[in-house]
């Protein structure tokens, strides 16, 4: 069975303009991408804002409405089904969003914040919800009378895990974080990342990683994928492209990840100028006419690269 | 190298307004920075470093901020002169480069007219000497077209293109001192790695000292010379680049090193500093600072009344809960 497949996935917007404001050009948040998900893994989506990594994530839930392309997700295309056969996977997939401070609404008590998924799906009394909630509440490491607290009684920290929560309460297969870890502290930061992992263990999640830091997604992803402008320059194992890179793109975002030995300084000064050289210099070779990658070609079991 | 002090914190304080309260948010903190070197404070959100900054250049709000101590700057304390004498230091001898380059330009000036700004103040330069200056400045920051960007206004520009002309901004009456506030935390990493190697590439040809604000310890560590760790408000470690990455003490500055996901050993447990940074109003003003959150170390092994100690020439550690400092899974 195929847990999660995309084809072919297309999300144009419209550029309106002229007589009568008609449609005169589209911004090609995503243009043709493909990729796949198996059970349980983590699979990282890189690349830098504006290239589509976020739009990706939430035509998958369902948020962003598609232009064209399958969705495939256990063996169902969800761009085809209606309405309410769609409502039926709506549970199995959920979000972690960016932004602690603004995805919790500020009116209300965790526990209905938290609850809210299951008011939509399941029938429990309030007792039963109660129950439930708190059992999240404390698989995310908070304690079970803070549900009747407030979003701002909370950390940065906490809050994301309130939100991680509220992802978990119904059981979902599939998790797609946008960028989970990047409004919070390091040492937060890895509090979150940490539990994320346990999780996944522990309910046998797969997770869809949206992330611009490399440093994040080499930690934790299996599989990743590199973005530019709307489509794939790379796609592979994790070893494969932080060992072996092949596109110029991608070689370029892993030279631009700090060193944290400063003893490397200089030699990361000089690797970055001999990639952006090599950037400057063999553009034609890695884009076409309009500023645009290749199609993913396969170079091993692994591993795909756009190249001509 | 020059080694002259060029600004000297001594025993810098600053206290915030809460009702009728002061709570110091900088607690002193004694620095300094000397001619061409890049001094980093890092530290996480809430520890003071922004807080800092901007009691160097007498930006805080006037009657809810109560500045204490010493800024010493070419023989004159900063915190004593009046706001029509600072502001002859503002922009002058100290710029400043602020996090998020879209609120730091006014949206209804062209770029040209905002690195002009300070030069109309400091300056006696005629308009065509500020025009000239300001496409030099354009194009020693990188933009490729100045004659271009001098007219563009700052939504036109991408965040890099912005974060470039807040730099142009800073550096146009050549100032001895730039303090940078997170000047690359709201850009890309590839954005990020150019501003990176240009402030480094600026420092070096301007020998301007740079104050480096920032909580990534990787920008640290490509281009700090010294480094002061901050935690509730207190310098913790302070010692140079090298050292501090290669014999980091503190237990603060080790936690934090240890949670950052590194490229070398993936898939490792980060650490976790347990619990959290207090709120300025329930800062421990009393002992060690970092305690309360590493709880499995003995009480005795804290100061009563940590300060500051040269542990190794030019290494300083506050309390002495260093010495016997282990994390909780190693034992």
């Amino acid at each position: 069975m195929v847990f999660l497949k995309i084809n072919n996935l297309k999300v144009y917007y419209p550029i309106r303009g002229g007589f009568f404001r008609r449609v005169v050009d589209h911004v090609k948040a995503v243009d043709d991408i493909s990729f796949e998900l198996k059970q349980g893994e983590t699979y990282g989506l890189v690349g830098e804002s504006g290239c589509g990594k976020t739009t990706t994530g939430r035509s998958i839930i369902g948020l962003t409405k598609s232009t064209a392309g399958e969705i495939i997700f256990e063996d169902k295309d969800l761009t085809k089904l209606s309405r309410k056969d769609y409502h039926n996977y709506r549970r199995d997939i959920q979000m972690i969003f960016q932004d602690p401070y603004s995805s919790l609404n500020p009116r209300k008590r965790v526990l209905d914040i938290v609850a809210e998924p299951l008011r939509n799906f399941e029938k429990l009394t309030i007792a039963e919800e109660r129950q439930k909630v708190q059992f999240y509440i404390e698989k995310v490491g908070l304690s079970p009378e803070d549900v009747y607290k407030y979003p701002h009684e909370f950390s940065g920290g906490q809050r994301q895990r309130i939100g991680i929560a509220r992802a978990l309460t119904l059981n979902p297969k599939l998790i797609i974080a946008d960028e989970p870890v990047s409004a919070l502290d390091v040492s937060v930061q890895a509090q979150v990342l940490n539990f994320m992992q346990d999780i996944q263990k522990e309910f046998n999640l797969t997770y869809l990683f949206i992330s611009h830091d490399l440093g994040i997604i080499q930690h934790m992803c299996d599989r990743i994928g590199i973005m530019y402008r709307g489509q794939f320059v790379e796609e592979g194992a994790a070893e494969d492209i932080y060992t072996n890179p092949q596109h110029i793109y991608t070689k370029r975002l892993i030279s631009a990840i700090p060193d944290i030995n400063p003893k490397n300084r200089d030699k990361q000064v000089e690797f970055r100028k001999k990639v952006n050289e090599e950037y400057k210099n063999s553009y034609d070779k890695y884009f076409n006419a309009e500023g645009k990658v290749y199609k993913l070609k396969q170079i091993s079991n692994t591993h795909s690269v756009a190249l001509p | 190298m020059g080694n002259q002090p060029l600004l000297q914190l001594k025993n810098l304080r600053t206290s915030f307004r809460i009702q009728d309260d002061y709570f110091a948010a900088v607690d002193d903190v004694s620095l300094t920075v000397n001619e061409n070197e890049v001094v980093a404070i890092v530290g996480e959100s809430g520890c003071g470093k922004s807080a800092l900054a901007l009691s160097i250049m007498g930006l805080h709000q006037e009657g809810r901020t109560k500045l204490e101590g010493n800024v010493n700057f070419n023989g004159r304390n900063l915190l004593s002169l009046s706001t029509g004498e600072m502001n002859k230091v503002r922009g002058k001898d100290i710029g400043m480069i602020f996090q998020d380059p879209l609120t730091a330009l006014n949206p209804l000036m062209t770029c040209g007219k905002q690195i002009e700004e300070s030069m109309t103040y400091h300056t006696s330069f005629t308009g065509g000497e500020k025009k000239e200056r300001a496409l030099e400045l354009l194009k020693s920051v990188g933009i490729p077209n100045p004659g271009r960007t001098y007219k563009q206004y700052p939504h036109e520009l991408s965040g890099g293109m912005r974060q470039r002309v807040v730099i142009a901004v800073a550096i146009a009456c050549n100032p001895s001192i730039v303090i940078a506030d997170e000047p690359t935390t709201a850009l890309d990493v590839t954005i990020q790695a150019q501003i990176m190697d240009l402030l480094k590439e600026l420092q070096k040809k301007n020998e301007t000292g740079i104050i480096l604000i920032t909580h990534d310890l990787g920008v640290v560590a490509e281009m700090a010379d010294r480094v002061a760790v901050m935690y509730a408000g207190e310098i913790v470690e302070l010692a140079d680049v090298h050292t501090l990455f290669e014999n980091p003490l503190h237990p603060y500055t080790r936690s934090l090193l240890n949670s950052i996901p590194s490229t070398t050993d993936e898939k490792e447990r980060l650490h976790v500093i347990q619990g959290v940074v207090p709120s300025l109003k329930n800062l421990p003003r009393k002992g060690c600072r970092f305690k309360n959150r590493i709880e499995w170390m003995d009480d005795h092994e804290h100061e009563e009344n940590p300060v500051l100690r040269e542990v190794e020439p030019d290494h300083f550690v506050r309390c002495t809960c260093y010495k016997n400092f282990h994390f909780p899974e190693e034992k």
